[in-house]
Order: C-alpha cells, then structure tokens, then sequence
C-alpha cells in the first residue's frame, strides 16, 4: 500500500482557534472529518492546536472525542489561532500521518501550501468533498474553472495535504463519544533553532484591525448581499438596514469590495467566503459562475435584478426583476410592518 | 534603494468571465473545453503584473514575464507586455502540464525557469489561476526557491531604503518589511491591470521574448508528488424560479415579502 510504504499513517487536523472563544465551528467541522475518514482508513485522527486560545479549544476539540495535540510556547500564525507551516512541519515529520487538513480560510489555505512543500508533498486546496473508497484510497472533489466544473482526484502519493471548505465536515455532538487525550508538545522540541518571522525573512512593521460589522457572515442564517448593480456606498447602506432586521450579515459580489463599498471580509465565492445560510438575498448581482460557487447551497435564493436574463434567476428559488431602488425599501418596510404585526 | 529586477510568473486562462454554458467536458481526454471563449492573462497575474509595474515606478529596475503553457498566444502576451514589461521567457511545450491534475510540477518547471533567468529581486505571481483554482504555484515557488513570501500584497512603499508591503487581510491591513529576494503575491488587492496605449502595443513587439523547452530545463515533471484526475463533472446548481411581479417594483417587492413569509421562508 502506498501510505505504508513511507510509512505514514493516520488524519492530522492543523485547526484554528479564535483567542477566548476557542475552537471555531470549522475547528469542530474539521475534527467531524477527520475522525470519519480515519476511521473509514482504520486509521487515527490527531487534530493539533497552539496559540491564544488553544488551551480552551484543546478541552473542546478532545470533548468532541478527538486525539488531540497543543503545541505549547508555538506562536500562532499573526493574529490567527492558525498554526504555522513551521511548527507543523516538523510536527509533520515526527508523526508521520498520512492526510494532513486545514480549512480553507485564510491564512490555513497559504499555511496548508507552505507545509505541503516543506514536505515535498502534493496538496490540494479547496475540497468540498472527501471519500474513502476500496478501503485504502482518499478521493477528493474541488471545484475547478471557477466552480464550473468539479475535478475529483486520488492522490498518488502521501503524505497528502488538503483545505477543505467550511460546511464540508460535520462537527461531532459534544459528549457522545470518549473524552479524547490530550498530548502537550513543546514547541522548542519541535523548533530546537527557533521560529519563525527571521526564518521567512519577512517583518511584520504594523498591524490595523479592520472594523467588522457584527454578525458573522459564515454562520448567519441569513445573508443580504450586493453586486455591482449596488453602484455605491449608499446601496450597501440600504442592504444592512434589511440585514439588521432580519437578523443576518451583508456579503458582497468582489466588485463592491474591490471599490471599497463593502469590507473586503463580506465577499462571497471562490476566492470569499463560502456560506450555505438558510436565506440568500442577492441584489443587484449577475450570478457570475465565481459568485456561485460560493452560496449556491443555501437554503432559500432570492434574486433581485433589473436584467430579466440575469443568470442569477436561473439559480433562485424566488426572482423579482426590478430596479433595487424601487423594490428594496418596498420590502425591507413590508417586512418590518409584517414584523411590527407580530409582536 | 537600488533598481529592483522584477519577475511577474502569469498564466494564460480561458476567459473565467465566460458564461457557464461556454465549458464542456471531454470524457475521453478529461479536460475542460472552452467553446469560443478566448484566452486571457489569468486576472489575478495581471494584478501582479499591474504592482510590478508600480514597484518599478519606485525603483526603477526592468520586468520579466514568464509564462508557461501548451501554447501561448502571442496576441494576449504582447496586450500584457504593452503595459509595462520589459521581456518574456515563455516555456512553451505541448507537454507541459498546466491543468487540473498539474500539481507541484508547474511549481517545479517555474522555478527552474526562474534559476536560468537568474538574478532577481522580487517575483511576483497572482494567488490563484482562474482555471485549475489551485492556488499552490506562487507560494510553492517561494519555498522551492528559498525566498521570503509575502502575500495578499496591495501595495510597495520604499521608506528609508526599505521595501515595506502593505498586505490586505480579511480583518486587518498589515505593513511588512522585506529584503529582496522576496515574492510577493496578490490579487484584486492590487487593482486593476492598466490599460496599453495602441502605440504601446506597437513598442512591445520589438521587445525580447526567449522561448524554452522542457527539455531546455532539464526537469523531469513526473518527478513532482502527483494526484491523478478520476473525473470531472458540471455542478447543476439550477433550480425553479417563482418570478414575483407587480405594478411597479415596490410592489412586486411588497409581494416578495409577503409570499416569502407566507412559505414560513422568513
Ligand atoms: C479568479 C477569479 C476569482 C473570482 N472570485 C470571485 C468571488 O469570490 N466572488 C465574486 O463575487 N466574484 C468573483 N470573481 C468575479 C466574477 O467573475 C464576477 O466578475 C463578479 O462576481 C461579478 O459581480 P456582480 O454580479 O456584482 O457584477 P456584474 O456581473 O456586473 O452584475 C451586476 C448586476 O447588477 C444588475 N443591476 C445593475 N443595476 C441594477 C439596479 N439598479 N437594480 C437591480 N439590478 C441592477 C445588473 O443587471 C447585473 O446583473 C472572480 C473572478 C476571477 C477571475
């Protein structure tokens, strides 16, 4: 068998925490994966951790009934809860696992390249589906030519390392399984020569957050987004009123972010965020095969467009073809009128 | 600072602005093909090139394309080059391997290609192609080559001799500081690709353009950790849609809100 003849074996999860709230929910997504598809390998699934948070996250991801592994006095990739290619490289080298993960958010999707090179191994990047067929082989799907078609491939040799997308993996129910052990590393065992920033030759000078706007986009039941059609700030002004109340998050086509109307984080599609909300309410937006990839398994699509051939309807379940302008407000009232009935 | 020498890696794509009925799938060779949608300069490499050119505005210096296809259309190059390069190494081979299952073996070619063109300063590449959406060639050069990388990078200041970059993360703006020999890698964060003058284009015809072979570089491909390609299929994302009208469209807005809460949708 091809894992046995470099002798690796087993799932490694590289998962990323967010500082007091510990694990994320694709954290425990990744953990549902990988102890799905180890145990499919009859295989063990390790997921590791380091960095503001990781304590925390770690007591999670082994309540989700995972092996799991905190690296201890390893940095964080910058303001991340990622761990570096630099601390999982070595982590790599000594346990040998067979399929390495990380989500496909950033910086884990640049962080998931850098390790599979260190390596000298394959990667590949933005899995939205993973298989274990005739007991031994790892199937990947992913979606190629901007989402117009899905490429599935079998790596061909391993170590292999993959991101898979948000909502690919299903995390585990807290509690329904064994507590998993927690193994504590230290990072100057795994970096004798030290890490990192002298190492990549790169500096960070200065660091500014930018603000967010609440709800988070990926985990909103509904999300309200705009396209080009939005034609300015104001348009996007309109979009977070109807947001607001319906209690969900704006996201954006990239053209608005491109001109600075919407924050660069509230872009969805293939190179965004990738979000399956209950409701999608997408104004004044084409439908461009790149926007798609990103959203097309939400619940409920509703287009608003002017163009009665926008592409976009072909993927809706409700359309209205119309100027924004006229039929948003008219809307965004009906529904606050409808909400006000209700008490 | 000194003039900085520029590498900007760009691939050829077919058109991603294409409409989703322009792609078709052949079972028998596998591949994706276009069907009347032209190739162009992968978008996000002419973000590259359009911070290279800014960078050279700096510093002075000259750019390099390099690029590697089956084959390559000149028309499209020249369209590039006229913006601002200087020359081009092309690795033109019906051999190459530039598709889905290309893995780190583009990675390979380039950065041998990269060795022979020698002294650089700074390589710049787009984070992902349109067409295999790998996203591993740019990162993975800078690890082959050994080279600092810096990416998601908007903009290049020189402040007190030093290259600072501005990088645009989802949630914050950051400056680095680099010293050449870096990479750097971006995308729409650079904004757009200037235009070409007509008489640019013109100009740009004269100007070098080296094409090399696989076997000019003397690197076995087969030699890259691989995946093979089991299948390819088109997503059917297509469902019904129930139009809602009305006199005007605050109207048929007023009905939108109605029906969707009448079907317990909101
Ligand atoms: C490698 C690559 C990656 C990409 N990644 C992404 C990505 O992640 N996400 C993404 O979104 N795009 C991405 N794109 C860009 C994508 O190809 C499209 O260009 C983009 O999605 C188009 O955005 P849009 O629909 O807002 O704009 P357009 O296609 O210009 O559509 C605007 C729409 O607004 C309508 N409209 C205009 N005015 C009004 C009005 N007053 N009222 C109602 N309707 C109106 C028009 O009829 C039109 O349908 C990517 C492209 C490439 C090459």
């Amino acid at each position: 068998m091809k894992g046995e003849l470099n002798g690796s074996s087993g799932v490694m999860v590289f998962a990323q925490c967010s500082g007091e709230k510990g694990m994320n929910r694709l954290a425990g997504e990744l953990a549902g994966l990988g102890m799905r598809l180890a145990k499919d390998l009859g295989e063990d699934a390790t997921v590791v951790v380091c960095g503001p948070g990781a304590e925390r996250a770690a007591d999670e991801l082994a309540g989700l009934g995972m092996r799991t592994c905190l690296v201890e006095g390893a940095e964080a990739v910058a303001g991340s809860g990622c761990v570096p290619a630099t601390v999982a490289g070595p982590l790599c080298l000594r346990e040998r696992p067979r399929l390495v993960m990380y989500g496909h958010v950033p910086p884990g999707d640049e962080e998931a390249v850098r390790l599979a090179y260190l390596l000298g191994a394959g990667v590949t990047s933005d899995c939205t589906a993973m298989e274990v067929c005739d007991e031994r082989e790892i199937v990947l799907s992913k979606p190629v030519y901007g989402g117009n078609v899905m490429a599935r491939f079998n790596p061909e040799s391993y170590p292999y390392v993959v991101t898979v997308r948000p909502h690919v993996g299903v995390a585990p129910e807290p509690g329904t399984s064994v507590v998993g052990e927690i193994v504590r590393l230290e990072a100057s065992d795994l970096l004798p020569d030290g890490d990192d920033a002298a190492r990549r030759g790169a500096t960070l000078v200065s660091r500014e957050q930018v603000p967010s706007n609440g709800v988070c986009l990926e985990e909103a039941g509904v999300v309200v987004a705009g396209g080009r059609g939005m034609g300015g700030r104001e348009g996007f002004e309109s979009l977070e009123k109807l947001a607001g109340l319906l209690g969900g998050a704006v996201g954006a086509s990239r053209p608005p972010c491109d001109s600075g109307w919407a924050n660069s984080a509230s872009q969805v599609g293939i190179t965004g965020k990738i979000v399956a909300p209950d409701i999608y309410i997408a104004v004044a937006i084409s439908g461009s095969t790149q926007h798609l990839s990103g959203m097309s398994d939400a619940g409920t699509i509703v287009a608003v467009n002017r163009d009665p051939d926008a592409y976009i309807f072909k993927v809706s379940d409700y359309g209205v073809t119309g100027d924004w302008k006229e039929v948003l407000p008219a809307f965004t009232a009906r529904l606050a009128e409808m909400k006000r009935q209700e008490g | 600072m000194e003039e900085l020498d520029i590498i900007v890696c760009a691939k050829q794509v077919p058109d991603p602005e294409a409409p989703p009925s322009s792609f078709s799938i052949d079972r028998e060779s596998m591949s994706v093909v276009p069907h009347g949608v032209p190739p162009v300069t992968n978008p996000f490499d002419e973000n590259a090139l359009e911070l290279a050119i800014r960078i050279r505005e700096l510093t002075g210096g000259t750019i390099t394309m390099l690029s590697m296809g089956k084959s390559i259309s000149r028309a499209v190059l020249l369209k590039a080059m006229a913006t601002g390069a200087d020359r081009a190494v092309l690795i033109e081979d019906p051999a190459a391997e530039v598709g889905p299952a290309a893995g780190s073996a583009t990675a390979r070619v380039l950065a041998e290609a990269v060795l022979r063109i020698g002294r650089f300063d700074l390589l710049l590449a787009g984070r992902q192609a349109a067409d295999t959406n790998s996203g591993q060639v740019a990162i993975g050069l800078s690890v082959l080559l050994g080279i600092p990388c810096v990416t998601r990078a908007s903009s290049v200041e020189v402040r007190d001799g030093r290259l600072l970059v501005e990088r645009t993360l989802p949630d914050s703006l950051e400056v680095v500081e680099v010293s050449p020999p870096a990479a750097l890698i971006t995308g729409p964060e650079a904004g757009d690709l200037r235009y070409p003058k007509i008489a640019d284009i013109k100009a740009a015809k004269g100007r070098p353009c080296e094409v090399l072979h696989l076997a000019d570089l003397g690197v076995e491909q087969s030699g890259a950790p691989r995946v093979r390609l089991l299948d390819l299929t088109q997503p059917v994302r297509e469902r019904r849609c129930r139009m809602v009208d009305g006199e005007s469209g605050a109207e048929a807005g007023e009905r939108l809100a109605a029906l969707l809460q009448g079907k317990g949708v909101i």
